[in-house]
């Protein structure tokens, strides 16, 4: 029995491989694991078949000469062929314009190691799937609150006695969700699901409460409009622990309007994160430093200062923002009635007031005020996708977060708690760099590719506002996408807009399918050529451990191992598997060897950037600095003599430090003999209230997680979307927005959130595309990549659309029958079921079900290409812009992603539809229809007719 | 039900071979010893097709000796047990009748016996599983009784017609009252089936009682043992024409084809009413399988 | 009383994860009961044996609708309509536990003992010709290599919301028949009179507080 961690999702639980003659016997779950304390889902217990599927890669492929892409027709070379061709490559593109080397990634990890790479080998052109996944909820929440759900932190079920999941079917935190919510029922905790249908989590909840897709903002905005008015926040919080008694500058003509005041009387203390703002102090009847001792801001009002400025309270700012937001108003958007909405308000608010209880945990705050407990709101909330994944998300989740913070239930027990590295800054100090020249041959970024921007400084655009990143991330169209934006690379690349590749890797992510919208239109891209009869995008790099859609379209494919076969870290520089009561990291390590020639990435990455002398991983002397991943992993340092390294247990030449400390040689032995994990627990009063916990700031910036240790103001009131507006307006010195985007940015860059249809819907006439199509994850898949599973695939091999029962009965739409879905982008043939769990306006599916023909080593005429399909078919990556036309001259003018004007997220559930039933004459099989893929030398040579997988002699 | 072929062969042709033994011994005291050495032969080679059709329903032919074991509890070891026996002694008969041994009558009486039995544990074998509430009635025995005597005697005819013509006006006779029986008993058993109320339903299948309970997903889109075994997969409408067919080959057209024959003194149109009636039985067969509802289709119903 | 182990699924926890299915699969395929054969693994339709299903059933109609997710295997019932039907005996309950089993090397694959199961719960292997279901784990429950804390079924230990409990039903101190006394744990089908010895717990709604008006 051997432990290391599942990557059959990237949920991250401890795993024990047990193995019987040098195979593996079965997989369970690690009980002496934090994260999943035992338990494994569906997938995990699956990963055997991972291991057999005959779709995995063994050799690295080269595209046969003369050969066009997505034909699949490929030749296998040696590594070192592979490493030769890559080396020089991108040796040259290095040496001249690095940015014309993008690396993009998917479901990865490992964004710490790649995103070092990109930095080292100076591209901006990096980034991981977070802009098609969910950047809305994390940017929404950490520019509000620095933190976020999802891997950054959660509800803290424990002590929650209502909870409120908010569009979720499965999300990340897969087997401790379920964990939690299971204790938390026994409990007898309420559990409330707001999401268009009920399946998964909101099947067991006690409440239901069905939305129209996208319109959560509404609905969340209607809530605090309730709480507000019945008077049920938590005023104490709401006025020290957030911005809500900043005095916001109300003066026109001052070039901060909008921006609270700062007072330059008192020290700024941070030049990134001024402190020196005002409160206005009622018993004194005057402003004051804010914090300043004994004082007490006043969150409601409208004051002059001294000096004759006329400002507001931030939290007054809001109250009158939401006086519009009546639950009536929220009823016609959303679908639920105002009478569900109030009384849902109230339930939240008088819980968190009523029930509310104390830990005696002493613990001092920022400034210096020692508290003699803290305070317990049991109202937790989770949410993801469904919150996230609309062009209107960013505000959506905004909105959550205010309304979890005016509750005051922000890292205190039974509310929201942090994990470790979070809290950080609100936004977080690492910005990408913001201009042109940053990028320079042979030579590293000299700050990460990825950032957090604060204000239009720190967008990274050339002089005349146009992008410098190929994904136009931190532009003017999309300025704090802060996971970049995967889903229009390969547009922006094929078009040449805003500039050409030369190479394009891509690393775990199925582009040619599933991650991609308007899938058809991208492998056609993928496969164009230029007037020159050169591929437009010139050579395109895919590391993958399976015969993936996106395969196909490689010039050069690396064949991957799987999760069993190599070393990985779940770094604390990158995304840890913390806990809330602290800083929690693991490991994988090879349980079994790597199958054929199968590379781990993580090695690829090392020997490349050894190669290319990338300065982090090279000498002085010019030789090579790390001899493989491993040893990478125990002697690179953030700077030199840092001590912070990728993991924080067993440091020290002997092992005896955690979180920092020297390197140590048998590092990798000691996470092996402790589950392959490494737990930091916090003293419990630095376990709380962290954002403003003096001690655990202290204790963070000792540690190297933070930079600094100013606490964290939560920003009801958004600064930094201000200051774009404000630039927009052409109030504020400095950069300002080209003419065609400045009406967009004034319009969605508001300090305040707001709710606006999804960008798509302003476009289509809601008459004639009257329901809008989803996709849910299923509990028992991982994307596209579990039908190469042989038990995995029995349970979805097929999907249908899932309509409710009167929406499809007035189509003309039998249960099971065939029928036709089409979007203003496109039609899907598929198969209809009839379902009493879904709102009647929507219409959905499970994500990523329907395969290729010959993709994946299944049958051509599989189950998966016959009868699934793929609803990104419908789903469009551009929309036409609204509003004055572009750039003069510009071809890009009538076109915008169809994405989060602020963030870039993509706009996935979006997508409005209309229905209609199949002609009976029509053939039972979904269209589009694409070619077959031919196995790929290195998968297996034949598909076996049975399979009856059994380890071993000995019965038992 | 999915129909099996092999159960729809090893039942009618057993009836068959039972009904015919049961007639030929009937009959045998007033008929040259060639007859019944003859009919207890057939009787013997039909018995014998049926056992060879059930084995191929076995998954594991090979272990077949191993399913006599259970016969206190379990009828389909009796009718495991009880088939050989039926056989040898319809053999043992035929032998005694060749020789001439003065056992003969009392083999023969034995062996109906056995036959009587036969009947019992086939029937019970579906009888005996209550839920499948078409198969679990005393129809089902009459049914099989009936169906097997009249196309035993329907077999005797031609037999009679060609080894014992004094006895054929007879067997043709007892035919037709024999088949006209079946049928009435089959109707009053369709009659019946068409009126069940079924015991389990999907509130019972999952111990929810609300009036609105649907499935939504069966848990897999692959295939399964579960989802095949037990659904046959016809329209209604072909159940429909299959019940007419079985109606009209196995009860109606029979008689006046074995009646045409007798006044024509044909034994290919005799010959034709077994050949019509065994078609009609197997289908009637097919059927009876077929129409039975498995409560475990409750929990099979919706790929999704 | 004699021994009775079961299952005890709480449907008001179940998440319909198909955590218990894969984990059965992959714990018996290579067990006892193994090897658990999959028919064109990767081909058109694939059609495998599996110990285990997990269902899911819609209850009322929008939008006062119940999504519950049904897991249903073996439920060992104390008077199996499946035992005395088989030919062989190689369908068994035994006697020191209530675990109904089947002797692989007896069993000929007449399925009549599934035409006598109302549940459908037994899967005859398309491979191997014989028939399969739910074995409770035998062959872990009682192995002493493992901890104590282990020798539970496979997909009791992997059910990440605990909706699996194993127990000795007729051991009223036992968690299992604890929470059928406490929860109104119900049979399947009691029409038949098998008395499965597994039981299931129904949905507990926990209402609003002071309750508010329903949601529209
Ligand atoms: N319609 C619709 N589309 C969506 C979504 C949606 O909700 N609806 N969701 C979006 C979201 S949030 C995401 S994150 C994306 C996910 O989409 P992708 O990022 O494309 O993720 P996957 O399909 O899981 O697989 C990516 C690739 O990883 C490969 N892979 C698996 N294991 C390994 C390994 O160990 N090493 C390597 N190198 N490769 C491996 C697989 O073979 C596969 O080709 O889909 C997006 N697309
Ligand atoms: N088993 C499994 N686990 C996974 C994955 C997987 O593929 N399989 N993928 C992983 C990845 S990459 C991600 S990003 C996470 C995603 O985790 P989730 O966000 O939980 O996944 P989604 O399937 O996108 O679910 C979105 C939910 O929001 C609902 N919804 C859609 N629109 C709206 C809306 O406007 N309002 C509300 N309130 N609800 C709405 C949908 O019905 C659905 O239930 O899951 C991760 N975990
Ligand atoms: S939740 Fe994800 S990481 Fe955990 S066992 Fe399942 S597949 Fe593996
Ligand atoms: S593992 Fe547990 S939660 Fe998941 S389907 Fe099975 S019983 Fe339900
Ligand atoms: S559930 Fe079916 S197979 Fe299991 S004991 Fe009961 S009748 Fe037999
Ligand atoms: S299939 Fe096997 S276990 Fe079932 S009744 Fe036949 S012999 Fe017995
Ligand atoms: S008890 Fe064992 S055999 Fe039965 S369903 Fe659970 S894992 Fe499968
Ligand atoms: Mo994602």
């Amino acid at each position: 029995m051997k432990t290391t961690t599942c990557y059959m999702c990237a949920c991250r639980c401890g795993i024990r491989v047990h193995l019987r003659d040098g195979e593996i016997r079965y997989i369970d779950g690690n009980p002496a694991h934090p994260v999943n304390n035992g338990v494994i889902c569906a997938k995990g217990s699956s990963g055997i078949m991972k291991q057999h599927s005959p779709a995995r890669l063994t050799q690295p492929l080269l595209r046969k000469p003369g050969s066009e892409r997505g034909a699949a027709e490929f030749e296998a070379i040696t590594w070192e062929r592979a490493f030769e061709l890559l080396t020089e490559r991108l040796a040259k593109i290095r040496a001249t314009d690095p940015k014309k080397f993008a690396l993009f990634t998917g479901r990865d990890q490992m964004q710490a190691l790649t995103g070092l790479f990109a930095r080292q080998f100076g591209t901006p052109n990096y980034a991981a799937h977070g802009g098609f996944c969910s950047v809305n909820m994390a940017a929404g929440m950490i520019y509000t609150m620095g933190g976020s759900f999802w891997e950054f932190g959660g509800p803290d079920l424990d002590s929650a006695k209502l909870f409120v999941m908010i569009g979720t079917a499965e999300d990340h935190h897969s087997n401790p969700l379920k964990i939690a919510i299971s204790k938390f029922k026994r409990a007898g905790g309420r559990f409330i699901s707001i999401n268009p249908i009920r399946t998964g989590y909101s099947a067991i909840a006690d409440e239901w409460i069905p939305i129209r897709p996208g319109t959560d903002g509404a609905l969340l905005l209607a809530l605090i409009h309730e709480l507000v008015a019945a008077d049920l926040i938590d005023h104490e919080f709401v006025a020290r622990y957030t911005n809500g008694g900043f005095l916001v500058d109300m003066d026109p003509a001052s070039a901060r309007y909008g921006l609270p005041v700062l007072d330059e009387s008192s020290p700024r203390q941070n030049d990134m994160f001024p402190q020196n703002h005002l409160w206005w102090d009622a018993s004194r009847g005057s402003e004051v430093p804010n914090y300043a001792p004994g004082a007490r801001a006043e969150i409601r009002g409208e004051f002059t200062l001294r000096d004759g400025k006329p400002v507001k309270p931030a939290y007054e700012l809001l109250v009158e923002h939401v006086r519009e937001f009546t639950p009536e108003w929220a009823a016609e958007i959303t679908g639920i009635s105002a009478e569900v909405i109030r009384r849902l308000a109230r339930e939240m608010g008088t819980t968190a007031r009523d029930q509310a209880f104390e830990l005696p945990i002493r613990w001092t705050d920022s400034w210096g005020v020692e508290h003699e407990s803290v305070t317990g709101r049991p109202v937790a909330f989770h949410a993801m996708r469904g919150l996230a994944a609309h062009s209107n998300g960013f505000h959506s989740v905004r909105s959550l977060a205010i309304l979890m913070s005016l509750l005051g239930t922000i890292d205190r027990p039974g509310g929201f708690r942090h994990k470790a590295p979070y809290p950080r800054a609100i936004p977080p100090s690492a910005k990408p760099p913001n201009n042109p020249d940053a990028v320079q041959p042979n030579k590293p970024l000299a700050s990460t590719p990825l950032g957090w921007p604060a204000s239009p400084d720190d967008l990274f655009i050339h002089e005349d506002g146009t992008p410098v990143r190929i994904d136009k991330a931190f532009s003017w169209e999309y300025p704090i996408a802060v996971h970049g934006l995967m889903h229009t690379v390969i547009t922006n690349a094929w078009r040449g807009d805003p500039y050409r590749l030369d190479t394009l890797m891509i690393f775990m992510a199925n582009m040619a399918w599933n991650s991609t919208m308007n899938t058809g239109e991208v492998r056609r891209m993928l496969n164009d050529r230029g007037d020159d009869g050169e591929y437009r995008i010139p050579f395109i790099v895919v590391c993958d451990a399976f015969q993936s859609e996106m395969t196909a379209f490689a010039d050069l494919v690396l064949p991957d191992t799987t999760y069993l076969e190599r070393h990985d870290v779940m770094s604390v520089l990158d995304r840890p598997i913390s806990e809330f009561d602290g800083p929690t990291d693991s490991v994988r390590i090879p349980v079994v060897p790597p199958k054929g020639e199968c590379r781990p990435f993580q090695e690829v990455i090392v020997e490349l950037a050894s190669r290319l002398k990338l300065p982090a991983f090279t000498n002085a002397d010019g030789s090579r600095r790390f001899r493989d991943y491993p040893d990478f992993v125990v002697n690179w340092e953030t700077s030199p003599g840092s001590g912070v390294g990728f993991l924080t247990g067993w440091r020290g030449a002997d092992g005896s430090l955690s979180m920092k400390g020297p390197a140590n040689p048998r590092q990798w032995e000691m996470y092996a003999a402790n589950n392959c994990v490494h737990h930091t627990k916090l003293e419990p009063e630095l376990q709380y209230m962290r954002n403003w916990n003096g001690g655990y700031m202290r204790w963070a910036v000792d540690m190297g997680q933070r930079k600094f240790g100013n606490p964290l103001v939560i920003q009801i009131y958004s600064e930094v979307m201000q200051e774009f507006r404000l630039a927009a307006q052409g109030r504020r010195p400095g950069r300002r927005p080209p003419g065609h985007l400045r009406e967009r940015i004034e319009r969605y860059f508001t300090p305040l959130p707001f709710y606006y249809p999804p960008l798509e819907s302003q476009v289509v006439d809601a008459k004639e595309f009257p329901l809008t199509a989803v996709t849910q994850r299923p509990m028992a898949m991982y994307h596209s990549w579990d039908s190469q599973n042989a038990w995995l695939r029995q349970i979805h091999g097929h999907n249908y659309l899932f309509v409710n029962p009167g929406t499809a009965g007035a189509a003309g739409i039998v249960d099971g029958g065939w029928m036709w879905i089409e979007s203003p982008w496109g039609q899907v043939r598929c198969m209809a079921r009839y379902s009493e769990a879904v709102e009647p306006g929507t219409v959905w599916t499970w994500n990523a079900i329907g395969k290729a023909p010959g993709a994946w080593r299944l049958a051509p005429d599989a189950d998966e290409s016959r009868l699934g399909f793929l609803l990104n078919h419908l789903i469009t990556d551009e929309l036409p812009a609204r509003g004055p036309a572009g750039p003069a001259g510009s071809s890009t003018a009538a076109r915008i992603s169809n994405s989060d004007p602020i963030t870039g997220q993509a706009g996935w559930y979006d997508v409005r539809v209309r229905i209609r039933a199949a002609k009976p004459d029509e053939e039972a099989k979904t269209l589009p229809e694409f070619g077959t893929m031919p196995a790929v030398p290195g998968t297996q040579k034949r598909t076996p007719t049975w399979l009856a997988y059994f380890v071993g002699e000995g019965k038992a | 039900m999915r129909p099996a072929w092999s159960v729809v062969f090893l039942t009618t042709l057993i009836g068959a071979a039972q009904g015919l033994f049961l007639a030929v011994y009937a009959g045998a005291v007033h008929a040259d010893a060639r007859f019944a050495v003859a009919g207890a032969v057939v009787a013997v080679v039909l018995a014998a097709l049926g056992l060879l059709a059930s084995f191929f329903h076995l998954g594991r032919p090979e272990r077949a000796w191993r399913s006599a074991a259970m016969w206190r509890t379990s009828w389909l070891s009796r009718e495991v047990i009880a088939l050989p026996a039926f056989m040898a002694l319809a053999a043992a008969y035929a032998a005694a009748m060749h020789w001439d041994s003065g056992a003969a009558i009392a083999i023969g009486a034995v062996a109906c016996v056995a036959a009587a039995v036969l009947f019992v544990c086939t029937a019970n074998i579906y009888a005996c599983i209550r839920f499948l509430q078409e198969w679990a009635s005393g129809f089902t025995l009459a049914n099989f009784v009936l169906m097997g005597c009249a196309s035993g005697l329907m077999l005797a005819v031609p037999l009679a017609a060609v080894l014992a013509p004094q006895l054929a006006w007879t067997y043709a006779f007892a035919a037709v009252v024999a088949t006209l029986a079946a049928l009435a008993v089959r109707a009053a058993s369709l009659a019946r089936n068409a009126r069940i109320v079924r015991k389990s339903t999907i509130q019972s299948a999952i111990g929810i009682h609300h009036p609105v309970v649907e499935q939504r997903s069966q848990g897999f889109t692959a295939s399964a043992f579960n989802t095949r075994e037990f659904f046959h997969g016809v329209s209604t409408d072909g159940m429909q024409r299959v019940r007419v067919t079985f109606l009209l080959l196995g009860f109606v057209l029979p008689v006046p084809l074995v009646i045409a024959g007798m006044k024509a003194g044909s034994v290919a149109i005799l010959c034709a009413a077994v050949l019509v009636q065994y078609a009609g039985l197997v289908a009637e067969r097919w059927f009876f399988l077929a129409q039975a509802t498995h409560p475990q289709n409750l929990y099979y119903q919706r790929k999704a | 009383m004699k021994k009775q182990l079961a299952l005890v699924i709480d449907l008001n926890v179940c998440v319909g994860c198909h955590a218990c299915v894969t984990s059965c699969k992959e714990w018996n395929t290579s067990g006892l009961a193994g090897p658990l054969s999959d028919y064109l693994p990767y081909g058109k339709e694939p059609l495998g044996t599996f110990l285990n299903r997990v269902q899911t059933f819609e209850v009322g109609t929008f939008p006062e609708t119940q999504t519950v997710h049904f897991p249903k295997s073996c439920l060992h019932c104390e008077d199996p309509p499946c035992v005395p039907v088989c030919p062989t005996g190689a369908s068994y309950k035994r006697p020191e536990d209530g675990i109904v089993l089947v002797d692989y090397d007896k069993c000929i694959g007449c399925k009549y003992c599934a035409w006598a199961c109302p549940y459908g719960v037994r899967e005859l292997d398309a491979q191997q010709k014989v028939m399969k279901k739910c074995t409770l784990c035998v062959d872990r429950i009682y192995d002493a290599k493992l901890p104590e804390s282990e020798r539970k079924p496979a997909c009791v230990l992997a059910c990440p919301t605990n909706a699996r409990l194993f127990g000795d039903i007729h051991d009223p101190e036992s968690e299992a028949a604890r929470a059928i006394a406490e929860r109104d744990g119900y049979a399947l089908m009691p029409e038949w009179e098998t008395r499965p010895a597994n039981h299931y717990l129904p949905r507990r709604i926990t209402e609003c507080d002071p309750p508010g008006p329903s949601s529209s």
